[in-house]
């Protein structure tokens, strides 16, 4: 029998059902992945075995034993850990005090941070990584933040681990270096689980592979058995979908965003954005790639005026917009879609009518005399509905109750619905399925073709390169390259991302 | 679509309604503990605030000082503000319309109390408009300078009635402002009771709060702004100037709930003139969920409690205070509705089930 | 003027007292996320429930002990609204003052009556330090205080520790920040949570005991005017920890001090005015020392386990 085994587990919320009689099992000592879409069922099948949620049915064995997990601590006791998506640590502790955090094995009542970084900086020494255990986790690096996540696995002597989408925040670079610490661990002994959606890393590093679709399993496979990506492919999808972008060559016009030497210093004194300079063109989308954090946020806020620049300048059709509102840049003809639709542009507690309205509701035909006339309002809004293809049970609704999809083309369909002159969008498909994915991504192509500027802001490597005509990388607030779609291949990118000027490779470098 | 609404509508009503029942009940209990009878002191209740004309008239005038300030607690809340510090604004508003309505001899009627009423918004809402700007300026949390300055402005009202304003002509040397004239009180509704015409303002102050809620553009952004910062902040909406509003307004309704008091039932600025109205405020708004009707009803409720809890005291001996402790388990029963939602019970989960899987087999 | 000195330094011991006691409490559950908008209501309740116990049992002792195990009960009502129930904090908080202003109240009266004086209760003696309270001028301030207030003082390395040194105070601490982080290492947010709240509002029933008994010896109603919301001022002020609540609730205290030292000497102020003064110098120190420490990011927010 394997060392884990999941057997017939089924999950609901409410009338949703998101694990149906799911099996898996997990050989001793080797990298398991667990393949699927977003809302395949991934996340919650490994919160169950994590203790974060309780199966409605199914049992689960470790080692030939049925193991009962009713919360994280039990998981830990059995020597079960996991490496969640968005990191658990407790930003302004210390790393030694985010260690011990819950782990009273070293002493019970006082917290004896000698003794535990002692044992913290040996565990260090053997897999090679240095992280100071009196540093502040906040200062900490995105890849060492997550490194201390595995290392607070391994202090609590794991041997089972499961990394949920962890390469999602790392340079192409970091990847490979988090893929050897992976090999050096099942060499150990551990066993590892490994959550993701990108198929070249199910085909690089892992042994065996179980895909999910709809909360089912679709198949188990040893990957040595995958003939291709392909095939992988059309497992997790499942329907044939057009994967395809169908673009034509962009027909630039007159320069409509112009950013220079633009600079900014957050409270503490920290340059953010390090002299940027770009310029997006009507008809053409100019991607903007890096890891997150590393200035993309600020860059996008200083343009809509949510920051002031320390430096340089910015300006829309010619007229500068430096250190105007955001109410001076929207009336520019701009249009936004935020990096996060819940927190920056919608609102679920309102109806999808007060939302599609929040944008433009200060125009004349909105309403005169400062108020609002909701008749109009809801037959154009209605024609948004049809048009987007948001699909809602009606304009009363709250937008709470639509689908993550649908909340998104209501955000898209409201901003594109004002014909902007400049779009800027940032993560516009994060965390949707690849249906609505794709919808938005030739939408956005349509506004380029319409005539719109767009700049693009992504964090996945195969959006920047499918959309956009131009790239631009960031690192650390710094503009490290400017280059045309042709001239960029997936290796130097990810060169670029983690910083790193490639003397050999030739670069294009384009006059603005 | 229709038929998926109707149940919400129901459950606007269920719990308000099981609120005030839970409340009545652990009332009930509290005060049979203390020794007192429960049936009487409820009998009592209701007759001193519904047995008759005269009551009824009670307790629509006590009714409209707290819609004012719980629609003065509504607004800023649906602006993201957490005003408590209704009373403090309602005592300037008292004392804005008790220097205009102690002078102006020989001003017409209508205008005298129409300015009279202008002066008490404008108080109560200058004053709100510190908070706001400590707010803006300061950063500082509006649950603690709310509160410093309710304190602050009852002693300035109390220094005020002691000195510039004391009626020196009175018998007694009792700190209290002269009576204000004639010409700005308030006239009564029905002759033989004491009901004001207060409670028409009171009314007009809801529609206002519903109309300006919901169908202008600044009313639009402040409930943007209550509900996420960020979000009205991307959609270009000025967050500083738009809360000075809300809060303008807020200390308005305040201040104009103390000039109508003033006006209507008092006369005389007096110290403890307010009976702890601000805070009654606070629970109006939460139990009537901050909802326009809601509010003129929950208004109407703590009215009638205030009205009818003389008559308790007078035949049972229970203190008037005790309305407090029925106020807070209604806040704490409202606040925490979830407990009463039997949509979350294990019974009834299993019954929506196996009504859903019938339905799918239709 | 010395003794005017002596006199005021002596007053603001002892008027920070109830501040620091209850603050030390609050700034457990403020760490740990919760705003405790009720205090004044627990030092409201603690300040009749010690005058009681104290006149039924004729011991301070006594008195203070079922005055705290009241407001633990109290607090548990709010932890059960705030922590399980997930309801929003200012506004339950708003309602156990509410309710502490009726239910002390209405206790009065039936309890002592409207208008005969006071009983007599035990009430916290002065214990002058032998030798120390010889001290001239701050002698007899520091050191000639009530047993309560020493303890009070002396708790604030105590607090220190707890809070820096030990797995509760770590805990503490990280579920105020991240409460989800807690959750994924095993450490049930609830229970530390309900666990803060229950020590706050044990801490505060003792400061409102101090003002009812230590500063006088009798209960009146809403007695506490305010000095609940000046707490969680203090707590804010002193950048969460103890040594800052300290400092805080010294600053706040002078103010009441002040007000008593304006009363007593100088009658030509009126009386209004110096009231206001403990409240002004709160407005005053929460708008002028904008404090650059954030509060614990996940203040305010009800935990819920996804």
């Amino acid at each position: 029998m394997a060392y884990l085994d999941m057997k017939n587990v089924s999950k609901s919320f409410g009338t949703l059902v998101a694990l149906d009689n799911v099996s898996l099992s997990v050989q001793k000592g080797t990298i398991h992945a667990l393949l699927g879409e977003n809302g395949a069922g991934k996340s919650t099948l490994m919160n169950i075995l994590y203790g974060m949620y309780q199966q409605n049915e199914g049992t689960i064995y470790l080692d030939n034993e049925e193991i009962d997990i009713k919360d994280s601590k039990t998981a830990l006791d059995h020597g079960i850990g996991m490496v969640h998506q968005h990191f658990t640590l407790v930003p302004p502790l210390t790393v030694i005090e985010n260690v011990i955090l819950g782990y009273d094995k070293i002493s019970r009542v006082g917290l004896q941070l000698q003794k535990a970084a002692k044992r913290f900086e040996e565990l260090c020494q053997r897999f090679n990584m240095d992280i100071s255990p009196w540093a502040v986790v906040e200062d900490l690096s995105i890849g060492q933040q997550q490194r201390l996540e595995i290392l607070k696995a391994l202090f609590r002597d794991v041997s089972l681990l499961i990394l949920d989408e962890p390469t999602a925040v790392l340079t192409p670079q970091e990847t490979e270096t988090l893929f050897s610490l992976l090999k050096q661990l099942t060499d150990e002994g551990l066993t590892i689980i490994f959550i993701t959606h990108k198929l070249a890393e199910v085909m690089n590093i892992c042994d065996c592979c179980t895909v999910l679709r709809n909360g089912r399993v679709v198949s188990e496979v040893a990957v040595s058995e995958i003939e291709s990506k392909e095939q992988l492919a059309s497992m997790m999808v499942g329907s044939n979908v057009d994967l395809i972008i169908h673009k034509e060559e962009a027909q630039t016009g007159d320069v409509i965003l112009s950013v220079e030497e633009l600079c900014f210093d957050d409270e503490d004194r920290v340059r953010r954005v390090d002299d940027i300079s770009l310029a997006v063109k009507s008809g053409e989308i100019l991607g903007v790639c890096g890891v997150d954090g590393n200035g993309q946020s600020e860059l996008i806020r200083c343009i809509m005026g949510l920051l002031h620049p320390t430096g340089g300048s910015i300006s829309i059709c010619g007229e500068d917009v430096t250190g105007k509102t955001t109410r001076e840049v929207l009336n520019h003809h701009v249009s936004h879609i935020p990096e996060d639709r819940l927190k920056m542009a919608m609102i679920k507690e309102f109806t999808v009518n007060e939302n599609l309205a929040l944008m433009a509701y200060r125009d004349q035909q909105y309403g005169r005399f400062g108020f609002m006339n909701w008749k109009w309002i809801t037959e154009q809004n209605i024609k948004i509905c049809e048009e987007y293809n948001v699909k809602t049970q009606g304009m009363h609704v709250p937008a709470g109750t639509l689908s993550g999809g649908n909340q998104q083309k209501m955000v898209v369909g409201r901003e594109l619905d004002r014909e902007p002159t400049l779009l800027i969008a940032v993560h516009p498909s994060r965390g949707l399925d690849v249906g609505a994915t794709k919808y938005i991504q030739n939408r956005l192509i349509q506004e380029r073709d319409r005539g719109a500027a767009i700049l693009l802001v992504s964090t996945e490597l195969d959006e920047i390169l499918e959309l956009s005509d131009r790239i631009i990388v960031l690192y650390r607030g710094r503009a490290m390259s400017t280059m045309q779609r042709k001239a960029a291949t997936r290796e130097h990118l990810g060169l670029l991302m983690a910083g790193i000027s490639p003397k050999n490779t030739t670069v294009t470098p384009v006059t603005m | 679509m229709r038929s998926k609404l109707k149940p919400e509508k129901i459950f606007q009503l269920y719990f308000p309604i099981v609120a005030i029942l839970a409340a009545l009940l652990l009332t009930a209990i509290v005060i049979s503990v203390m020794g007192f009878n429960f049936v009487e002191a409820i009998q009592a209740l209701f007759v001193g605030a519904f047995g008759s004309l005269g009551a009824i008239g009670e307790t629509l005038n006590k009714a409209t000082p707290v819609i004012l300030t719980g629609l003065s607690y509504a607004i800023a809340q649906k602006c993201g503000i957490i005003n408590l510090g209704a009373e403090g604004q309602l005592y300037m508003g008292a004392l804005a319309a008790t220097i205009v309505g102690t002078n102006l001899n020989g001003t017409p009627s209508v205008i005298h109390i129409t300015i009279t009423l202008i002066a008490g918004f404008l108080g109560g809402a200058l004053y709100g408009i510190i908070v706001g700007l400590l707010k803006n300026l300061f950063d500082a949390s509006e649950l603690i300078t709310t509160i410093m300055l309710n304190y602050i402005a009852m002693a300035f009202c109390g220094w005020c009635i002691s000195f510039p304003l004391k009626d020196t002509e009175a018998t007694s040397n009792f700190p209290q402002s002269r009576a204000v004239l004639e010409s700005v009180q308030l006239p009564r509704l029905i002759s033989g009771t004491r009901l004001h015409a207060g409670i028409i303002l009171a009314v007009l102050a809801i529609v206002f709060y519903y109309v300006f809620l919901k169908y202008t553009k600044k009313g639009f952004e402040m409930r943007t702004i209550g509900l996420s910062r960020s979000v009205a902040q991307n959609a270009g909406m000025r967050l500083s100037t738009t809360s000075l509003l809300a809060i303008f307004i807020a200390g308005g309704f305040a201040g104009l709930g103390g000039a109508i008091e003033l006006l209507g039932v008092q006369f005389r600025l007096i110290n403890a003139f307010s009976l702890n109205f601000g805070f009654d405020g606070i629970a109006v708004a939460l139990l009537g969920n901050s909802n326009a009707l809601g509010i003129g009803l929950s208004g109407i409720l703590f009215g009638a409690l205030r009205s009818g809890s003389n008559r308790m005291q007078m035949i049972t001996k229970l203190p008037v205070a005790v309305i407090y402790m029925i106020q807070s388990f209604i806040i704490l029963f409202v606040i925490g509705r979830s407990m009463f939602d039997f949509r979350k019970l294990r019974v009834y989960k299993r019954f929506a089930k196996r009504k859903m899987l019938q339905g799918e087999k239709t | 003027m010395i003794d005017t000195i002596t006199s005021f330094l002596a007053s603001d011991i002892r008027t920070a007292t109830p501040l620091l006691i209850a603050g030390l409490g609050i700034l457990f559950s403020s760490r740990a996320g919760i705003v405790n908008v009720g205090t004044e209501g627990f030092m409201l309740v603690g300040a009749l429930a010690g005058v009681v116990g104290s006149w039924l049992t004729n011991s301070s002792l006594l008195g203070s002990l079922f005055a705290m195990g009241v407001t633990v009960l109290l607090a548990a009502i709010f932890a059960f609204f705030v922590v399980y129930l997930r309801a929003d904090q200012t506004v339950v908080g708003v309602a156990i003052n509410t309710f502490a202003l009726g239910a002390t109240t209405t206790l009065n009266r039936i309890l002592f009556g409207m208008n005969t004086s006071p009983p007599l209760i035990n009430v916290f003696d002065v214990v002058p330090i032998p030798g120390l309270s010889k001290i001239p001028i701050i002698g007899d301030a520091l050191f000639s205080q009530p047993l309560l207030t020493y303890l009070a003082f002396l708790s604030v390395p105590i607090a220190w520790f707890v809070m820096y040194k030990t797995h509760i105070g770590l805990k503490v601490r990280a579920v105020g920040e991240n409460p989800r982080a807690c959750d994924t290492l095993g450490i049930s947010v609830t229970k530390v949570r309900t666990g803060a709240i229950l020590f706050s509002g044990a801490l505060a029933g003792l400061g409102g005991v101090f003002i009812s008994m230590g500063q006088l010896s009798f209960f009146t109603e809403d007695m506490v005017s305010g000095r609940g919301y000046m707490v969680l001022a203090a707590v804010v002020f002193g950048r969460n920890n103890p040594v800052g609540v300290m400092l805080a609730t010294l600053i706040f205290g002078a103010g009441d001090a002040l007000m008593y030292q304006i009363q007593a000497a100088m009658s030509g102020v009126p009386y209004q005015f110096s009231m206001m003064l403990p409240y002004l110098i709160t407005l005053i120190a929460v708008c002028a020392f904008k404090s650059k420490t954030r509060p614990p990011a996940a203040t305010g927010i009800p935990y819920v386990k996804e």
